[in-house]
């Protein structure tokens, strides 16, 4: 074939959602094992290092973002499903939920009351632009709810989405030297913490080294905050005048 | 079929959630109206169907990777983020860690309380 021929292939496919699924698919296995080799760092997330990865390929072969989510939003669009599918988690622990009521309802309340507040407050103070302070409220929810949440009060849900991601890393990082300090052994209670601040993140990390009694309550805790700060979170909003 | 049927139920309560949040205006994403909507129908029904079980599980254990393209999406907000950068940074750590420290300390002095002081 010949150079040209080459030429117009790329053309026809890189406007083609073959390329942009394909290069999703693969970059998120490639990130997978980067994340291995380097001991399953919070910082190497899988995902993190996928988004770095894909962002790399699409400057070097010149595609722009619309071009590429024409074909990754197949992938993006079963974040719906995802969130509808959130419930099973919750169902299959609704025994011990009722058991805990209150006290999850309360420590549920006050982490996202906090998390919204003190970053509504401490961007205002330092100056964000409106746009990023309203696409950093939703940071501590899951990223399907964040981003439904940013729409909703003006913020931009690609940016929300990015800030959900680094709210994770953060939230795996800091998680188990905050409990340690605190001296919090109890799992249920460090599984929830973890999920409601660092959402899917530490959901999948309690799983991976708290065992899973964490794991469930993570899970639980990132399905309650999620539902929660949807109604919340645009009143806190209001609360600011933003 | 039970993909098709699990895949159906999940798809069914994200279009009743989308059909609610427009009825009633609530600022609500339609998915989590959906999660609402299946929740309650589950309580009804008492169980989770095995074809919902093996469409939602499988869902959710890739839920990592349905991040992606909209993370893909920072490119276009580089200057965005790059202005603010610190602002950024400075808020993500210090609120998580805030976040975290009050939601361990509040749970963990209620449970305390109801199982009578000492942690079992």
């Amino acid at each position: 074939m010949s150079l040209a021929g080459l030429d117009q292939l790329w053309v026809y496919l890189s406007g083609n959602p073959l390329v942009s699924l394909l290069a999703t698919l693969v970059a998120f296995y490639l990130a997978t094992h980067i994340n291995r080799l380097l001991g399953r760092s919070p910082f190497a997330h899988p995902v993190l290092v996928a988004i770095a990865l894909l962002i790399a390929f699409l400057l070097l072969t010149g595609i722009d973002y619309a071009t590429y989510f024409e074909g990754a939003q197949f992938i993006h669009f079963l974040l719906g499903p995802a969130t509808v599918a959130l419930a099973i988690p919750l169902f299959d622990h609704r025994e011990r939920v009722r058991r805990m009521l209150v006290p999850i309802l309360v420590a549920c309340l006050s982490g996202i009351i906090t998390a919204v507040s003190s970053t509504l407050g401490l961007a205002l103070l330092l100056g964000a632009q409106k746009s990023v302070l309203l696409s950093l409220a939703p940071r501590s929810v899951t990223s399907p709810i964040a981003m439904g949440i940013a729409e909703q009060i003006g913020g931009i849900p690609s940016l929300a989405a990015a800030l959900v991601l680094l709210t994770g890393s953060v939230g795996c990082a800091l998680g188990p030297w905050i409990l340690k300090t605190l001296r919090i052994d109890d799992p249920s209670v460090k599984g929830f913490t973890m999920g409601l601040a660092a959402h899917g993140f530490g959901t999948a990390q309690c799983f991976a080294s708290m065992g899973a009694m964490a794991g469930a309550f993570a899970g639980l805790a990132m399905g309650l905050t999620g539902m929660l700060t949807a109604f919340i979170l645009p009143l806190i909003v209001r609360l600011f005048g933003l | 079929m039970p993909l098709i049927v699990g895949m159906s139920v999940l798809l069914g309560c994200q279009f009743i959630g989308e059909l609610l949040v427009r009825a009633l205006t609530v600022p609500v994403p339609g998915p989590v109206m959906g999660m609402v909507v299946l929740l309650i129908g589950l309580m009804i029904h008492g169980r989770v169907p095995s074809a919902l079980r093996s469409a939602g599980e499988g869902l959710l254990r890739y839920l990592t990777l349905l991040f992606v393209p909209a993370g893909v999406g920072i490119m276009v907000h580089f200057g965005l983020i790059g202005a603010d950068i610190w602002v950024l940074l400075v808020t993500l750590v210090v609120s998580t860690a805030l976040t975290i420290a009050v939601t361990a300390k509040v749970l963990d002095r209620l449970t305390r309380r109801r199982s009578g002081g000492g942690e079992a």
